[in-house]
């Protein structure tokens, strides 16, 4: 089998004597849609962290592409085509929405950033690949909003055109889905749906509707270890699955 | 809403064009004392518009920054006592020195954040200031007087008044349309970028550290070139220049103008040095009337006083 595009082996983090990271292991082959699933506090958002780098994890190693990132700074992994949107929307508030987008594009356009004179505004391909981006997530016609005067929703979306103006390999979004309402989840599903066929993305959500109507696979995460992996209707048949954390989501149920 | 008069751009006008009328002034009324006191405050106000850029900027609450002060001070002081006359050689050695100064402070203290980088900014300044002191070739203690003001041959004579006034007066609106190309560059929305969350900037893959001290070396230079022109204007240095209350005066004047504006720090630094010498002429006990005053101004005038004009424009 190929070296898949994100591998994960044995990775471990604690907080105190809290083990966060249990021991994770987790591939995610090009074009998939990995979800990670598990209750609140099972340490999504932790592994989120130690893949981007914001967080240096205790054991175990990373590879993107197989290239051992594990001990690579944020930006690093961001240049190699890792992104990542974040749970609790994380912008430049003073900043307009074409501007938070333009900045993600101006990183990655290969000339650096220590250029003291000319109009950074002003340049042609940055706004270009902002507008472009915008447009993709359906918020071209807010580029020139404050990101302050932006709705939840609207936010979400800048998101992840902030993610996507940073050309990834892989998409790492921390639910994505969360405080949207009904219509908005439907278009943010069906704009991973669009996306799918361009990045692979590890999916870390809550809302069960999207990451079974999404996921080419799904990971369990339970205090911190994945106590399952397969496909959607593997997981929902598995036993151990159901009694600790599906057993009670009637909307799964229902969903089988 | 274009069409409307912005009052802040008016009033950034105004003091620009007052400032550029200042010494017709003073010549029509014979009023030399007035020339003295602006020519210092242009200086400092080149100083604080400096540090603007680090602090409202760059978001880096620097509590050191009268350390450049002192080094372009006695960059000028200590080459002219050694009989290096040239100004070019002089200022070019004060913002050399100044830049890597900058550069190895910034350094360490970027490695912190929030309260301990104020600390250790203080700490590094509050060290330049005894190393100054212990300086006893170059007066130590009682400071270093300059017996000759830096010489730039025929080109101007800073020991006349006047052309030392218009020396300061273009450095500081060429620094402060320079920082203007800077805030609207890739650099300067980069700074604006760390300045409203790191973490997001990592994120979409800027290393944050190398832009932070370039802005921490490049606002370093511009406070070492002020130091020098305050060498020559006050024909003296000596570490009191770089005492720590200097650089929290230099802090009020960035804070009290508006921190994060093009002009508010020249604002600043002309409401706080005129405030300070007309209220020293009223009373000996004049801080207990300037402290509640700045105090006001903080706490109701968010954003200062450009702030406080900007939302007058808007009703």
């Amino acid at each position: 089998m190929a070296e898949p595009l994100l591998r994960v082996d044995n990775l471990v983090r604690r907080f105190g004597g809290i083990v966060a990271t249990d021991h994770v292991c987790l591939d995610v082959s090009k074009g998939e849609i990995h979800a990670i699933i598990g209750p609140n506090g099972a340490g999504k958002t932790t592994l989120i962290s130690q893949l981007t780098g914001h967080l240096a994890p205790h054991a175990g190693r990373i590879f993107l592409g197989g290239r051992d990132i594990s001990h690579f700074p944020a930006y690093k992994r961001s240049a190699l085509g890792l992104a990542r949107s974040f749970q609790i929307t994380s912008l430049l508030t003073d900043f307009t929405a074409a501007d938070n987008v333009a900045l993600a594009a101006q990183a990655h356009d290969g000339r650096h950033s220590f250029r003291f004179f000319a109009n950074a505004r002003k340049e042609k391909t940055l706004r270009d690949a902002a507008r472009a981006a915008l447009e993709r997530v359906g918020l071209g016609h807010r580029a020139d909003v404050l990101v302050s005067k932006l709705s939840h929703g609207e936010q979400r979306e800048l998101e992840l055109a902030v993610a996507l103006a940073t050309k990834p390999q892989l998409l790492l979004l921390d639910e994505p889905m969360a405080g949207l309402g009904v219509t908005e989840s439907q278009r943010m599903v069906k704009l991973l749906n669009e996306l799918r066929k361009e990045v692979s993305i590890v999916l870390v959500e809550h809302d069960m509707e999207a990451v079974f109507a999404l996921a080419d696979r799904i990971s369990v995460l339970v205090y911190g270890r994945i106590i399952a992996s397969g496909r959607p209707d593997e997981i929902r048949q598995n036993e151990e699955v159901k009694r600790a954390y599906l057993g009670d989501q009637h909307v799964v149920v229902g969903h089988g | 809403m274009k069409s409307q008069l912005n009052v802040s751009t008016l009033v950034a006008v105004l003091v620009v064009a007052g400032l550029v009328l200042l010494p017709v002034y003073s010549n029509l009324t014979g009023n030399i004392f007035i020339l003295t006191l602006f020519t210092r405050i242009v200086i400092l106000a080149l100083a604080a518009v400096s540090l603007n850029l680090i602090m409202g900027y760059g978001g880096m609450m620097s509590f050191g920054h009268a350390a450049y002060l002192g080094i372009g001070g006695y960059a000028v002081g200590i080459l002219a006592q050694e009989g290096i006359g040239s100004g070019w050689a002089q200022f070019a050695v004060a913002i050399a020195v100044s830049a890597l100064y900058a550069l190895v402070i910034g350094a360490l203290s970027l490695r912190t954040r929030g309260v301990y980088f104020i600390m250790i900014t203080l700490a590094f300044a509050q060290m330049a200031y005894y190393v100054a002191s212990g300086l006893a070739r170059y007066g130590g203690d009682d400071g270093l007087t300059v017996y000759k003001r830096s010489d730039f041959g025929g080109l101007i004579n800073l020991g006349n008044r006047v052309q030392f006034y218009y020396l300061c007066l273009f450095c500081l609106l060429a620094v402060v349309v320079l920082i203007w190309r800077i805030v609207n560059s890739r650099f300067g929305l980069v700074l604006q970028g760390l300045r409203s969350n790191e973490q997001r900037m990592q994120a979409i893959g800027f290393p944050s550290k190398r832009y932070k001290l370039a802005c921490f070396v490049i606002a370093g230079m511009l406070c070492g070139l002020s130091g020098a022109l305050l060498a020559n204007n006050t024909d003296f240095v000596s570490p009191a220049v770089m005492y720590w209350t200097r650089s929290g005066d230099l802090m009020v004047m960035v804070i009290l103008g508006g921190m994060g504006t093009l002009m508010g720090p020249v604002v600043g630094s002309v409401v706080f040095l005129v405030l300070e010498e007309v209220l020293s002429q009223l009373t000996e006990y004049w801080a207990l009337i300037m402290g509640p005053l700045l105090l006001l101004i903080v706490l109701f005038g968010r954003g200062g006083i450009m702030g406080m004009l900007g939302r007058l424009n808007r009703g």
